[in-house]
C-alpha cells in the first residue's frame, strides 16, 4: 500500500480494501521504527492523528468521502495547525501551540486528510541542508551520513523513506525543489500567490510559496487541487477560477518545446548531476520534445539579489519573535532591553542571526538605495529574462542543484558554499513562477538528482503533464531508499 | 527684539471603522484588556494583514475635503522598531507614497490676546497617510511589571501632516481646531480627544525674520487645544531663552507636562531610530480609481469653509459668527434647520412684499435672531450642563417654535428665556409653555393705556418732577408699568404709550 499512488490509496480507501485508521496505523508504526534516526519530524501525536483518520472513515462511510480523504499527510512545521506545537524549526517557539489552522491546512482538514505530524525543517526556513533545525539535523534516507537538503528537509526524508503518503513544503529559494531532488522525490513550487501564505509562518513574504511534495507528479497534482485557491485572509493571494491540475497529465509532449538556459549548465555543476540531466532531457525528445537553446543572463545574479531581498522581509518579519506575547523568553533579563536582547539571542540559531543582520544592514539609512533598491531592479530584470524565454519555449529545464546530497556537516561553516547549493532555484522564485524538481536518476555516489522543471506564470498543469509523462517512461520516481 | 516663530503640525486622527485597518478585530473604545486583540493584532506567527477598505474610503474623504491629489497608487510600508505595545515589531505605514497629497485648509484665526482682529489664513498639508495605531503598555497595575494592551493595535489612523505654515500658538490651535472640526464633519473621525481619537504633535522652531528655518523640537501627543497653547508658549519662551543665553537648540522630541506647565526631552536625534521603512511585502500597492473617488465624493457633505462663505454671503452674518455657526456639523444643522422652520412661519417677511429684497431680508432677519439665540442661550446652557452640542435636548423644532413666538411678538425676550429654559429641561413646544406658564405678552392697546394711567395718577410727585426736566424718570415709569402688568406688556407699546402720557 505505501509505495501506491494517492489515487490508488483514495480508491482503496473508498472500496474499504482498507481503512483510514488501519492505513494511518501502518505510518505511525513506521515513524515509530525510523523516526529516531531519520528526525522527519519534530512532533507527533499519535492519538490526534488517529482520530482524524476514524474520521475520515466515517466520512468513507456516509459517502461524502473527496479524493484526499483518509490519506495520511506529512505537514511542515512552518505551517500553524490548531492545537499542534509549531516550532518553525526554531527554539523561538519551542513552546508555540498554535490556536488557529493555517489556509494549507484547512484545506488538507477540509478535504478529510490525516495529519500524521509536522515535519523537520531548517529554521524559519533558513538553509539548504536542514541542519538549522533546532531539533537536529534530519537524515537522507538514501544515505543516513548525508543531508536531505533544506529547508523542506524533513518532508523530503519522509517521504523517501515512505513515512507519509506524500507532505507539504514550501520555497522561498528552492526549499522544495532542492531537497525534493537530493531525496529523488517530486516536489512543485507553484506560482507565487496561487496558495495562500496565511498561517505559513513568514520567512521572506515576497518569495514564499507553499506547495505539494510527493513521490509523483500525478500525487502532486491531486494535492495542489487541495492547496490551490483564493484567500481573502491572504491579500498576495490571487483571484483565480478553481482549476484542476490533473487535466492535462495524459497529453503527449509532442511538440514541446523545452528551453535549456546554457548558464545553467556552466562552471560549478557536477559532472553526475549534468549527465543524469542530460539522458532526461534525451528521453524527453524521444517523447517528441522540442529542444530550444535559451539564455538567462541575469540569473547570475540571482544569489546575490536573494541574499539581499530575502534577509531583508526576513529581518523584520521575525521582529515579532520578541518574548514578549509567546515563544522564547530568556529566563533572566535586567530590562527590556535586555530582554530583547537575550531572548532573541538565546532563541534563535546563528543563520538566523547571520540573516537578520544582514537584512537589517541593507536595510539601514543609507544603504537600503545601494543594496534593497538595486536589488528590486535586478529582480524584475530575471523575471524580464524568463518572459523573453518564454517567447521561444513552454517549459524551461535544467538541474535542480548542482550537486548531490552532500554529507552531514560538510558545509556547515561555508555559508557561501551552502547558498550556492540553490543557485538554480532562486531565480524561479525571484521571478514567481513556478518550477518543480523530479528525480532523473543517481550520481557517482548513488545519491539521487532532480531535473527541474520550470513553467510560465500559472502553467502548473502543463508542468505536472511533462512530469507525468516522464514518468510514465522512466521508473526513478519508483525507486525507494533501501533499508526503510 | 523680534522672532518669528514657525510651527507645524502633524495630527493622528483614529478613523471611525468598526474594525481595525488589517482585521476584523473591533475598535471599540473602553474595552477589558485584550479583548479585542485577535490572532492579527497579537501577530501571532503566520498571520497576515487584509486592508479595511473603509478606513481608506476616509483617507479619500478627507483628500478631497482638502482640495488634495489623491494618489492613485499608494504603497503600505513598515517601519521596524521594537517595542512592547508594537506587536510585529514594525508599525504598517505608508512612507514616500501616501494615499493623500498636498492640500489646503482654510482656517479662521482668533489672537489669543490684545486686540487683534480674528483673520483668515490657509493653512497647506503636506499629505496624509493610513497607519495603524499601536496597542498600550499599562503601568504599575502590579509590582514591577508592565502589562500590554493590544485592544488599539491595529487601529487605523490618518497621519495629516501641516507645512510649517503656523507663526504662532493661536494660529496653531485654530489649525488643530479646524482639522478637528473637519475630521468629525466629514464623518473620518469622532474626535474624542481624552480617548486619544485626535492627538496633535506640534513641531516648534524659532528664527529671525529673513534667516534660514531654526532647529525645531517636536512637542509629541498634545490631547487638548488648551495643552496645546501652553505647551507652544512655553516651547517658544524656551528656545528664545535659549539661544538669546548664547545656547543652542538641538532637534529632539519633547513631553509637555500639563502639571508644569513645562516641556521636557524624551530623546534627542542622537538617539532616533532607523526605522529601516521598506514596502510591506504582504500588501498589494494601493489602487484607487477614479470611479472609487468619486463614489466618495458623492459621499461628502457640504463642507465648513463653504458653509461659512454661504453664511456670509446669503445672510449678512460676520465671518466670526458663521465660523461659530459651521464650528460642527451638529450646530450648523441647528441653525440651519430653526432658520428653515422660521421662513415657513413667515418670520422677517416685510410688510410690503413688493420689496425686491424681501427675502434675502427675511432670510437675514431670522438668520441674525437664530445666530444670537444658538451662540448665546443654546451655549451657555449647554456649557452649563456639560454638553456637546450633537447631545443638545432641543430640537430646530422647538426652538423655531419659540423663535417665532419671539419674532411676532407673543413673547418678550424676558419670557422667551423663561420658555427656552422650561423647553430645555422638560421638553414640550413653545406654545404649549407660553399658554401654561401665561407668558403672552399683552399688546392690547387699551389694556397698556389702562396701566399707564393707574401708574400716572399713583405717581404724580414723580411725573411733576419728570415734566420738570428729569429724564432719567423715564426708566422708574417703565419698571413701575411692567411690574404692573406682571411683566406681560409689550415693552415696545409700553414705552410709547408712556412716553406719550407722560408727555401730558
Amino acid at each position: 500500500m505505501i509505495e501506491s499512488s494517492l489515487s490508488q490509496m483514495g480508491a482503496a480507501l473508498r472500496a474499504k480494501k482498507i481503512s483510514s485508521v488501519e492505513l494511518t496505523q501502518l505510518y505511525l508504526d513506521r515513524i515509530a521504527q525510523l523516526n529516531p534516526e531519520l528526525n522527519a519530524y519534530i512532533t507527533t501525536r499519535p492519538e490526534a492523528t488517529l482520530a482524524q483518520a476514524k474520521a475520515a472513515d466515517a466520512r468513507i462511510a456516509a459517502g461524502t468521502a473527496e479524493a484526499l480523504t483518509g490519506i495520511p499527510f506529512g505537514q511542515k512545521d512552518i505551517f500553524c495547525a490548531k492545537d499542534w506545537l509549531t516550532t518553525c524549526g526554531s527554539k523561538m517557539l519551542h513552546n508555540f501551540v498554535s490556536p488557529y489552522d493555517a489556509h494549507v491546512i484547512s484545506q488538507f482538514n477540509n478535504a478529510g486528510a490525516v495529519n500524521l505530524g509536522k515535519t523537520n525543517m531548517d529554521e524559519f526556513a533558513m538553509g539548504s541542508s536542514n541542519e538549522t533545525s533546532h531539533y537536529g539535523s534530519v537524515k537522507n534516507p538514501w544515505d543516513k551520513a548525508r543531508v536531505p537538503g533544506g529547508s523542506s528537509g524533513g518532508t523530503a526524508s519522509a517521504i523517501a523513506a515512505r513515512l507519509c503518503a506524500a507532505a507539504t513544503g514550501t520555497d522561498t529559494g528552492g526549499s522544495i525543489r532542492q531537497p525534493a531532488a537530493l531525496c529523488g522525490i517530486s516536489g512543485l513550487k507553484p506560482t507565487y500567490g496561487v496558495v495562500s501564505r496565511y498561517g505559513m509562518i513568514a520567512f521572506a513574504s515576497s518569495l514564499d510559496q507553499a506547495g505539494p511534495m510527493g513521490r509523483n507528479a500525478e500525487d502532486l497534482a491531486l494535492m495542489l487541487n487541495t492547496m490551490a485557491g483564493f484567500d481573502e485572509r491572504d491579500s498576495t493571494s490571487l483571484q483565480r477560477d478553481k482549476e484542476d491540475y490533473a487535466r492535462d497529465l495524459n497529453k503527449p509532449l509532442n511538440g514541446l518545446r523545452i528551453g535549456i538556459p546554457k548558464e545553467f549548465f556552466a562552471e560549478g555543476l557536477g559532472s553526475d548531476v549534468a549527465k543524469a540531466v542530460e539522458a532526461a532531457i534525451a528521453e524527453y525528445k524521444k517523447m517528441g520534445a522540442v529542444i530550444v537553446d535559451i539564455s538567462l543572463p541575469n540569473t547570475r545574479l540571482s544569489i546575490p539579489v536573494y541574499y539581499v531581498l530575502a534577509p531583508a522581509e526576513a529581518s523584520s518579519n521575525l521582529s515579532r519573535f520578541d518574548g514578549v506575547r509567546y515563544g522564547y523568553r530568556a529566563p533572566e533579563y535586567t530590562d527590556l532591553a535586555d530582554m530583547y536582547e537575550k531572548s532573541r539571542a538565546q532563541g534563535f540559531g546563528a543563520e538566523v542571526q547571520r540573516r537578520i543582520m544582514i537584512g537589517t544592514y541593507v536595510l539601514s539609512h543609507g544603504y537600503y538605495d545601494a543594496y534593497y533598491l538595486q536589488a528590486q531592479k535586478i529582480r524584475r530584470l530575471i523575471a524580464q529574462d524568463f518572459v523573453e524565454a518564454y517567447k521561444h519555449c513552454d517549459v524551461i529545464m535544467g538541474p535542480t542543484s548542482p550537486s548531490t546530497a552532500f554529507k552531514l556537516g560538510e558545509k556547515g561553516d561555508d555559508p557561501v558554499q551552502m547558498y550556492l547549493s540553490d543557485i538554480y532555484t532562486i531565480a524561479v522564485n525571484l521571478a514567481g513562477l513556478p518550477g518543480m524538481s523530479i528525480p532523473c536518476g543517481f550520481g557517482d555516489n548513488n545519491m539521487p538528482v532532480g531535473l527541474q522543471i520550470i513553467g510560465n506564470y500559472f502553467d502548473e498543469a502543463r508542468m505536472l503533464n511533462v512530469a507525468h509523462q516522464y514518468q510514465l517512461a522512466t521508473d526513478w520516481h519508483s525507486r525507494a531508499p533501501q533499508g526503510i | 527684539m523680534t522672532w518669528e516663530i514657525v510651527i507645524g503640525l502633524e495630527v493622528h486622527t483614529q478613523l471611525s471603522t468598526n474594525t481595525k485597518i488589517f482585521s476584523g478585530a473591533s475598535t471599540a473604545f473602553g474595552a477589558e484588556p485584550n479583548t479585542q486583540a485577535d490572532a492579527v493584532s497579537l501577530a501571532l506567527p503566520g498571520v497576515l494583514p487584509v486592508l479595511n477598505k473603509g478606513a481608506v474610503e476616509r483617507a479619500i474623504k478627507f483628500g478631497l475635503a482638502t482640495g488634495a491629489h489623491i494618489a492613485p497608487r499608494s504603497v503600505f510600508a513598515r517601519k521596524n522598531y521594537f517595542y512592547p505595545d508594537l506587536p510585529k515589531g514594525y508599525q504598517i505605514s505608508q512612507f514616500d507614497l501616501p494615499v493623500v497629497g498636498q492640500g489646503a485648509l482654510t482656517i479662521q484665526v482668533e489672537p489669543l490676546s490684545g486686540n487683534a482682529k480674528p483673520y483668515e489664513k490657509t493653512v497647506r498639508i503636506t499629505r496624509a497617510h493610513l497607519e495603524e495605531d499601536a496597542g498600550k503598555s499599562v503601568h504599575g497595575e502590579s509590582q514591577g511589571v508592565t502589562g500590554v494592551d493590544l485592544n488599539r493595535a491595529g487601529t487605523p489612523l490618518l497621519e495629516i501632516v501641516s507645512e510649517p505654515d503656523m507663526c504662532s500658538a493661536a494660529e496653531a490651535v485654530a489649525y488643530a481646531k479646524a482639522l478637528h472640526t473637519l475630521v468629525r464633519w466629514i464623518g473620518i473621525c469622532d474626535g474624542n480627544m481624552q480617548e486619544g481619537s485626535f492627538r496633535c504633535d506640534v513641531n516648534v522652531s524659532v528664527r529671525k525674520p529673513g534667516q534660514p528655518l531654526g532647529t525645531r523640537r517636536e512637542i509629541k501627543n498634545l490631547n487638548s487645544f488648551k495643552f496645546m497653547q501652553q505647551a507652544i508658549d512655553y516651547e517658544v519662551q524656551w528656545q528664545i531663552d535659549t539661544i538669546e543665553n548664547g545656547g543652542k537648540v538641538h532637534q529632539a522630541t519633547i513631553l509637555f507636562n500639563p502639571d508644569t506647565g513645562e516641556t521636557r526631552a524624551m530623546r534627542s536625534k542622537e538617539d532616533a531610530h532607523d526605522y529601516r521603512y521598506f514596502p510591506d511585502p504582504d500588501l498589494l500597492p494601493l489602487e484607487i480609481s477614479e470611479e472609487w473617488k468619486e463614489q466618495v465624493r458623492a459621499t461628502l457633505p457640504e463642507l465648513p469653509h463653504a458653509k461659512q462663505a454661504r453664511y456670509v454671503s446669503n445672510y449678512a452674518l460676520s465671518p466670526s459668527d458663521a465660523a461659530v455657526l459651521t464650528s460642527s456639523r451638529e450646530t450648523a444643522d441647528l441653525f440651519e434647520g430653526v432658520v428653515k422652520h422660521l421662513l415657513s412661519q413667515g418670520v422677517g417677511i416685510l410688510t410690503s412684499p413688493e420689496t425686491p429684497s424681501a427675502e434675502a431680508h427675511a432670510g437675514q432677519f431670522a438668520a441674525k435672531l437664530v445666530a444670537n439665540w444658538i451662540s448665546g442661550e443654546v451655549s451657555a446652557q449647554l456649557n452649563r450642563d456639560g454638553l456637546d452640542i450633537a447631545q443638545c435636548p432641543i430640537t430646530a423644532q422647538q426652538l423655531g417654535g419659540m423663535l417665532t413666538r419671539i419674532a411676532d411678538g407673543t413673547i418678550s425676550n424676558s419670557g422667551a428665556k423663561e420658555v427656552f429654559r422650561t423647553m430645555w429641561a422638560e421638553g414640550g413646544e413653545a406654545d404649549a409653555i407660553i399658554e401654561a406658564k401665561g407668558l403672552k405678552q399683552v399688546s392690547d392697546s387699551g389694556a397698556i393705556e389702562a396701566i399707564v394711567d393707574g401708574v400716572i395718577a399713583a405717581n404724580a410727585d414723580k411725573v411733576a418732577e419728570y415734566r420738570s426736566g428729569k429724564d432719567k424718570l423715564f426708566g422708574f415709569f417703565v419698571g413701575a408699568a411692567m411690574k404692573a402688568s406682571q411683566g406681560k406688556a409689550n415693552p415696545a407699546q409700553l414705552n410709547e404709550v408712556l412716553k406719550k402720557k407722560l408727555a401730558g
